[in-house]
Formats: C-alpha cells, structure tokens, sequence
C-alpha cells in the first residue's frame, strides 16, 4: 500500500506568474494523476492560495501578453476533486485578515499547536 | 512513537519562521516522538550564544536532539566554545544515519 | 557493505545553480550517503535540471587575478560527475532524472551522461521503492 504523503508548501507566489501555477500545487496534483497518496497542507502566506476571487490577468509586457495567467484558487479546487485533501494553518490565515468565508470550499482548518497530531497520519512529510 | 528529524536552514535572524520550526520540534517531542533538530548552512547562526540561541536550550531541555553542521559552524568561525548550551556539533552523515534508520525527515 | 545494511535514498532537489548554498548541502548529503555505500537517486525539478547541463563553463575571474585554471571554478555538473564515480567506486548507484518540463522550458536538454528525463511519477515511483525519501526545498 502507499506511504501516505503531506506536501507543505509555505513559500507563496514563488514564480506563479513565471510558470502559470504553483510548481508546489502542480507537482502535487501530477502526483495524484499518477494515483499517489497526497495531501496538502497551506502554510505561511501560502494560505493565501485558498482565497478566492484570485485574479492575476492582464500581465502584459510590451507587445506580449500573458494569455493562461496562474488560477491558484482553481487550482486548490481542482487538487481537492482529484481527491487530495487541502489543509491550512489557520493561525497563519488569522494573522494575515484571511476570514474561513473568504476560502474555498473543502480546503480544511488546522490549528498550528495540532500539526504534530496531523503529522502523524503520514508516513512521508514532504516541505518543499 | 515515530522518529523526525527536522533540517532547519533558515537564518534565525532574517526568518520568522524557525520559530515556528522551533515549536513544531518541541510539539512533535511533547507527542511523544523522537525528534532531532539538524541545523544546517545559516540555520547554524542559531546555535553561537546570542539574543535567539536560549530557544535551543529551551529545545534541547524538552528532549529534542540539537545538532550543528560541524562544517557549517567552522565555515562561519564559529568555535564549540561559543556553542550555546544544549547544542552538539555534528557531521551531516546524522542526516544519512536518520534517512537510513527510515525517519520522517524534513527540511525547513 | 553488507547488503542488508544497503539503502536506496531519493533526494528531490529544485535549486538552480550558483544560486543558494543548498545545492552544494544538498551534494554532500549525497557524498556521505555513497560514502556510507548506498544507492542514490536525484530528481531535479524546477531550476535544480540545470545542475547537470553540459554546457556550464568555467571563468577566469580578474579580482582574484586568477586564470580560468587557476580559478578553478566549481561548476556543479563535475561535481555530479565526481558524485557518479564515487558511486561506481564505492559499488553503488546513482541514479538522476531531470523534470522533462523544467528542462524543456530552460531550454537546458544538454545535460551530462548518467543522467535522464523524467516526470513527477518517476518521483513517486522512487519514493514508493526507496527506503527513504528526502525533499530539499527552495528556501532563503
């Protein structure tokens, strides 16, 4: 059977505009594609990507155009209905006046003092 | 009970967040598991006496295993002597050590 | 080493050259893990693929007043070289995949020998025959 699996990504807008997704919620959506055990768990300003309402369109440089700009909060959506369960530091959302109503539906609240008690229902911690 | 070993890189001084790696380490201990911390490039800068070294000490007492990146340390001319308590130089096969006795292993 | 003592070990690195000391933290994770007589396996994503490109050269450098040679610049595919023979030295395997992708999109495909293309299943698939997997992130 598959070791169960927790992506944490903290880091935020690393290069979302630069390649069109979070590389992080990308891999980790390719993984469930190939039928792996992953979860995700949101934290820092990571968060953020559960918010909806995201929109980063009309990037345009001279005579170019950024056609497929980044949809993290469709993204966020998307991993949860291949079936991936989405968590986020809730003191992390507080800290940043990000309210539950403002996120997604389905991502889940994990308080930071019960991350141990959530590590231990994975057999990998994965912190890119 | 399960054994982690936790890799903190980030410099003490720039990053709030190895408070946090901080805390998790003494979470996962008070849970009951096995837990090192392996202080690793500027994560190193923690462990010379300072304004945020007492942390480790702090760690240390709670049961979590510090250890310093012995190359780490001398590449940043910092002597055991200045080692604050409850902090071990160690060579980075205990990272090997760890992966190889199957610890969940992560870095921060 | 005894066999029953072997151990496949995954690493998954993501920085790009010259960039962060993680590369080179993450090298000699890989050093003393051959030199403990396991088996390594890489997987490179995002600008980590550049490390085994073909092409890196190097430099003199005029504010040490050294010739390319006496600089002697490390570049880190001859440390992924040098990492490949002390496997072989050592009895060991070394295995290295690259992001297709990310290669594909650095334009980096000239990569040294020892080395492939791959996908994030390739990782998994690693991840689910290795004795243990180590994840070494892009962070400050």
């Amino acid at each position: 059977m598959a070791t169960k699996t927790l992506n944490i990504i903290e880091s935020a807008y690393r290069a979302t505009l630069e390649e069109q997704d979070d590389t992080i919620v990308w891999i980790s959506s390719a993984l469930r594609g190939a039928s792996a055990e992953v979860d995700v768990l949101l934290e820092g300003s990571a968060v953020n990507y559960a918010v909806r309402g995201q929109d980063a369109t009309g990037l345009a440089l001279g005579t170019w155009q950024q056609s497929q700009p980044p949809r993290l909060d469709h993204d966020i959506k998307n991993l949860m209905d291949k079936g991936a369960a989405v968590f986020f530091v809730a003191d992390d959302a507080a800290e940043r006046g990000i309210e539950r109503t403002d996120m997604v539906d389905g991502v889940q609240p994990i308080a930071r003092r019960d991350m141990a008690q959530l590590f231990s229902g994975y057999g990998r911690i994965w912190r890119w | 009970m399960t054994t982690y070993l936790l890799i903190g890189s980030q410099d003490p001084f720039e990053h709030s967040g190895v408070q946090k790696l901080y805390s998790l380490a003494a979470d996962l201990a008070a849970a009951g598991n096995e837990v090192t911390l392996m202080l690793v490039e500027n994560g190193v800068l923690a462990a010379r006496r300072s304004t945020v070294s007492e942390a480790l000490q702090d760690l240390s007492a709670k049961g979590v295993s510090v250890l310093a990146d012995s190359f780490a340390l001398r590449e940043r001319g910092i002597e055991q002597a200045r080692l604050q308590s409850g902090v071990q130089p160690a060579p980075i096969d205990h990272v090997i050590e760890h992966l190889e006795a199957g610890a969940v292993a992560f870095w921060n | 080493m005894n066999d029953s003592k072997k151990k496949t070990l995954t690493f998954a690195i993501m920085d790009a050259p010259f960039e962060s000391a993680r590369s080179t933290t993450a090298f000699r994770l890989m050093d003393a893990a051959l030199r403990r007589g396991h088996d390594v396996r890489v997987f490179a994503y995002e600008g980590a693929v550049a490390l085994t490109f073909d092409k890196q050269a190097a430099h003199p450098n005029a504010v040490h007043g050294r010739d390319a040679a006496e600089e002697d610049h490390p570049l880190p595919k001859d440390q992924v070289r040098a990492l490949q023979a002390l496997a072989k030295d050592k009895g060991c395997t070394m295995e290295w995949i690259n992001c297709g992708l990310c290669v594909d999109e650095r334009g980096v495909g000239e990569a040294i020998e020892g080395t492939k293309r791959g996908t994030p299943g390739d990782l998994w698939k690693w991840a689910e025959s290795s004795d243990n997997t180590l994840i070494i992130p892009t962070r400050g």
